[in-house]
């Protein structure tokens, strides 16, 4: 049986991060690709992105305390 | 030598780790040891042996023979020994396994393609260079593990042979014992290009973790302690060290004699028995080496290992002066900021102050006093910085000297600034800062608010107690730490302290039925602390609430709910309606105090904590409140009543088991038969209880077991119920007493027994007592509580301890975001919506007050 995680209730949107939007992500936290939290490339969640090595991946969770809170997290190899 | 007056300034900018060849360790060694003895006839160490003088000294007076400095200067040289047959060192073992699995037997190259090897080099040093040393470790490590067991060798095209660690620490090859000898062999010829990628940095080779020589710690690290009767107890790793040089000579001197291979076999292997334990006494498969009376030895890497070690026990825990530890007990006289100090320890603190010219003659009274009449003072520190202990002989001289710029280390006095903490410290409100008050006798007194910020109780609790000793230091725990900023927790944004036992009952009866003639009513509020009575009505009969009100701020606005859900309401400093219990009093509960809080500052909040617990507590002093066995008195109706409703019960029950036999019984979805019993009897037997308490508390009289747990200070309805109506039914487990390997869970019933009594039902109560079997099911459940706590406590230690190691550097940045040490991003808006929980009410924000509030 088949069966697509990205669909389930409890795995939150992941998306990839225009350049621009990513450029803005920087300036406003001052800060690299270093310094963001990473994510595997395979993934299990962003495997059906393709996203390359130094792709910014947004996520959008469900937050009990604020509604909906973002993450971002870089793509990185295993 | 580096002296303090002239420090030295050196950036570290990085270290290695390395391994030491045996020239370097002979290079660095100032003496060879060559016999086991210490000490000659005259006491004297022996050159050669393991106290020689060359590696230190330890002996006041002596000086080093290799620098010339004293005890005290001379940090100690290293020795070293010539092995007589050469020993795997016991850390070493898994790298040695690696490079012997992953190397050719004849040629010792390793089991691996040219090319491929050439290409996985380029990789480790891409990956250095890229990501930093520790992620080249674990690319080593990735590597290592791949390296695959090969028959055959790419190089030379030999068979290889299946090498088999035997734990510690021999290694067979085809059951053929390898002795270090020919594993150093091998090693040695594994090419420097090789030995790269098991993740050797150049200029280390493998071999040197088989070790000819031994390197001997300087006697610093290992002193020998002179017992009372004069005799000499030498240190753990001497012990193990002359151990190691014996079983060595003998060795020597076997080998020289030319004795038997087994003789000599079982030589060696004694000592790299003695080689490992000196480095690790905690080998599992080996036993450990112990002292003559089987204590065990501590050797190398127990000094460093675990709690007691030296990173734990020594650099990570520091010991403090200026400190005091005793049993606790309560005060609610003391205000909420202050800690009751016994004088003794009172007068064994001290507190530094300079001399000016303003304050000379206030301390030079300190100084005459002397340590002993109280207060007084103890030290004083010259401008030289000399510490001078006052005295009875002492004391003319130093009054005679004393001038400005000395500083006089006076007693502890009331007002002084301390922190006092108890274990675990679980929150930053397990250490707060107090105002001393100095008291009679040996406890320290806390005002029992405080209990639930430290988690105190007064059965034997100890607690610990700090005098800051600079104005920074005071400073700072004045306005960081003082109970009174600390009372908003920051887990929920409620106070964590508030009215406790008779603050709430006192206040609760007060502002419930109390009507006062007024000279009563003014000598209640002057107990507490009031003077100005203007605010209280001009009648000669108070109201309760009236006299409560004159406490609140005359412009206090509130509106809230009581415990019964009816309303409470503050108009004006007036409580016009409502009841003063625990959901407005209480700690952890009810806004009352929050807004005090927050609109008249956390020292109006304390003083008015202290004033309102006060009040209660002269209210009941005044009324009188106390408890009697009468007070669970039934009227017969009613007992007879509770004896229909079990009576009830237990027909039911017996009718599930009737039905449960003979099989009528229709079990419940997904469960089975037996479960559908169990629940269904549970089910009517918690009916029983709760519909008898209910019928009991109609009943009970309006003691004073009722005020409490109606007001929420102590007990609760069920408390009640079980005194009075009916103690119920125990659990293990969340099911009824369970029968055991024999049917039946005493032998008090007949085997296989079902019915509500024989599996733990109590239809009795505590007042008209307990039957045997029912006591002994009390118990039951008494001893699972117990030791479900005991069990629990160490478990829920741990995991913090392994949180807030984790989590301990990180902060909450000025841009919001959570970061680690080193800025790497963990949230990035704190707990995902940026609120201080400290600033809310509950952990919500009051949006519609802060607008009202605005206009």
């Amino acid at each position: 049986m088949s069966f697509t995680i990205t669909k389930h209730l409890l795995v939150p949107k992941h998306s990839k991060v225009s350049d621009a939007e990513k450029q803005k992500l920087f300036a406003a936290y001052a800060i690299t690709e270093k310094e963001l939290p990473k994510i595997l490339k395979d993934d299990p969640a962003i495997a059906a992105l393709e996203a390359e090595p130094g792709t910014v991946i947004k996520i959008e969770r469900n937050s009990p305390t604020a509604g909906v809170a973002f993450y971002y997290r870089v793509v990185a190899n295993g | 030598m580096i002296t303090m007056d002239r420090p030295v300034h050196k950036k570290i900018s990085r270290m290695d780790f390395g391994l030491f060849s045996p020239k370097q360790i002979a290079a660095l060694a100032t003496a060879k040891v060559v016999t086991p003895e210490l000490y000659d006839q005259e006491g004297y160490p022996v050159d050669g042996g393991l106290m020689d003088l060359r590696l230190g000294v330890i002996d006041p007076g002596l000086r080093c023979k290799t620098c010339g400095q004293k005890l005290k200067e001379c940090p100690g040289h290293f020795g070293y020994i010539e092995l007589a047959r050469p020993v795997i060192h016991i850390n070493f073992v898994r790298p040695v396994f690696d490079l012997l699995k992953s190397t050719c037997k004849y040629c010792s190259r390793i089991l691996m393609p040219e090319e491929k090897a050439k290409r996985y080099l380029v990789l480790l040093n891409k990956v250095s260079e890229e990501e930093g040393f520790e992620a080249r470790r674990r690319k080593v490590k990735a590597l290592v593990t791949k390296f695959k067991v090969k028959d055959k060798c790419p190089h030379c095209q030999e068979k290889q042979e299946k090498i088999r660690l035997e734990k510690p620490y021999s290694f067979y090859e085809s059951d053929i014992r390898l002795s270090p000898i020919e594993v150093r062999a091998r090693l040695e010829k594994v090419s420097d290009e090789d030995v790269q990628l098991f993740g050797f940095a150049s200029g280390f080779r493998p071999e040197w973790m088989i070790m000819t020589v031994l390197p001997i710690p300087p006697v610093t690290i290992r002193p020998s302690i002179t017992l009372e009767s004069g005799e000499r107890s030498e240190d753990d790793l001497t012990h193990k060290l002359g151990d190691i040089v014996r079983i060595n000579q003998r060795l020597f001197e076997n080998i020289n004699a030319g004795a038997p291979e087994v003789i000599i076999e079982d030589l060696w292997d004694l000592l790299q028995y003695h080689v490992t334990t000196f480095f690790n006494n905690e080998v599992s498969q080996l036993p450990p080496a112990r002292h003559r009376g089987g204590q065990i030895l501590k050797t190398l890497s127990s000094r460093i290992k675990s709690k007691d070690g030296r990173i734990r026990y020594n650099l990570a825990g520091k010991r403090t002066d200026f400190s005091a530890r005793t049993v606790i007990s309560p005060d609610p006289l003391i205000s909420l900021n202050e800690v009751g100090v016994p004088l003794a320890i009172a007068m064994n603190l001290t507190v530094p102050e300079r001399v000016t010219e303003w304050n000379k003659a206030h301390l030079r009274a300190f100084v005459e006093r002397g340590p002993l009449l109280y207060p007084g003072a103890n030290y004083v520190i010259k401008p030289d910085g000399r510490r001078k202990t006052i005295t009875a002989e002492t004391k003319d001289e130093i009054l005679t000297e004393l001038e400005t710029g000395y500083i006089v280390e006076r007693h502890l006095i009331d007002g002084d600034t301390a922190l006092f903490n108890r274990q675990p410290s679980l929150h930053r409100m397990s250490m707060m800062c107090h105002r001393v008050k100095v008291l009679p006798a040996r406890t320290f007194r806390l005002n029992p608010a405080v209990c639930n910020p430290y988690n105190a109780d007064f059965d034997g609790d100890e607690m610990n107690f700090h005098v800051p000793q600079t104005e920074e230091a005071r400073a700072e725990a004045e306005v960081l730490m003082l109970v009174e900023t600390q009372l908003i927790s920051p887990r929920y944004g409620l106070s964590v302290v508030g009215c406790i036992h008779d603050g709430i009952t006192g206040n609760y009866l007060l502002t419930k039925e109390l009507i006062l003639q007024r000279p009563e009513a003014i000598d209640l509020l002057y107990t507490c602390g009031v003077r100005d009575f203007s605010r209280l009505p001009n009648k000669e009969k108070l109201d309760g609430r009236e006299v409560f009100s004159v406490l609140l701020p005359a412009d206090f606005n509130f509106s809230g709910t009581d415990r019964s859900g009816s309303e409470v309401r503050i108009k004006n400093g007036v409580l016009t309606s409502g009841l003063m219990d625990k959901a407005n009093l209480g700690q952890e509960s009810g806004l009352m105090l929050r807004n005090i809080y927050e609109t008249y500052g956390p020292a109006y909040a304390a003083e008015l904590l202290g004033k309102i617990s006060k009040l209660g507590i002269a209210v009941l002093s005044r009324r009188g409140f106390s408890i009697g066995v009468s007070d669970m008195d039934l009227p017969a109706e009613t007992k007879a009543e509770i004896q229909r409703i079990i009576a009830e019960a237990e027909k039911e029950t017996l009718a599930l088991i009737d039905r449960f036999h003979e099989g009528k019984l229709e079990s419940l979805p997904g469960r089975t038969l037996v479960e559908t019993l169990e629940l269904r009897i549970m089910e009517v037997l918690n009916k029983t209880r709760n519909k008898s308490g209910d019928v009991a508390m109609k009943q009970v009289r309006d003691s004073a077991a009722t005020v409490m747990a109606r007001c929420g200070s102590r007990g609760n309805v069920l408390n009640i119920a079980q005194m009075t109506a009916i103690v119920g039914q125990q659990a293990l487990r969340g099911k009824r007493i369970e029968h055991g390997f024999r049917g039946r869970t005493l032998s008090y019933f007949k085997r296989g027994d079902l019915s509500a009594t024989a599996r733990g039902f109590i239809k009795n109560n505590f007042k008209s007592g307990l039957r045997p079997h029912e006591y002994f099911f009390g118990a039951m459940t008494g001893r699972d509580a117990l030791m479900d706590t005991a069990l629990r406590t160490p478990k829920s230690g741990y995991l913090y301890r392994r949180l807030s190691n984790a989590m301990q550097d990180l902060k909450v940045d000025y841009d919001g975001s959570v970061r680690d040490a080193s800025g790497k991003i963990v949230q990035f808006a704190y707990g995902e919506d940026h609120l201080d929980v400290s600033k809310t009410k509950g952990g919500e924000l009051d949006v519609k007050k802060i607008v009202e509030q605005m206009e």
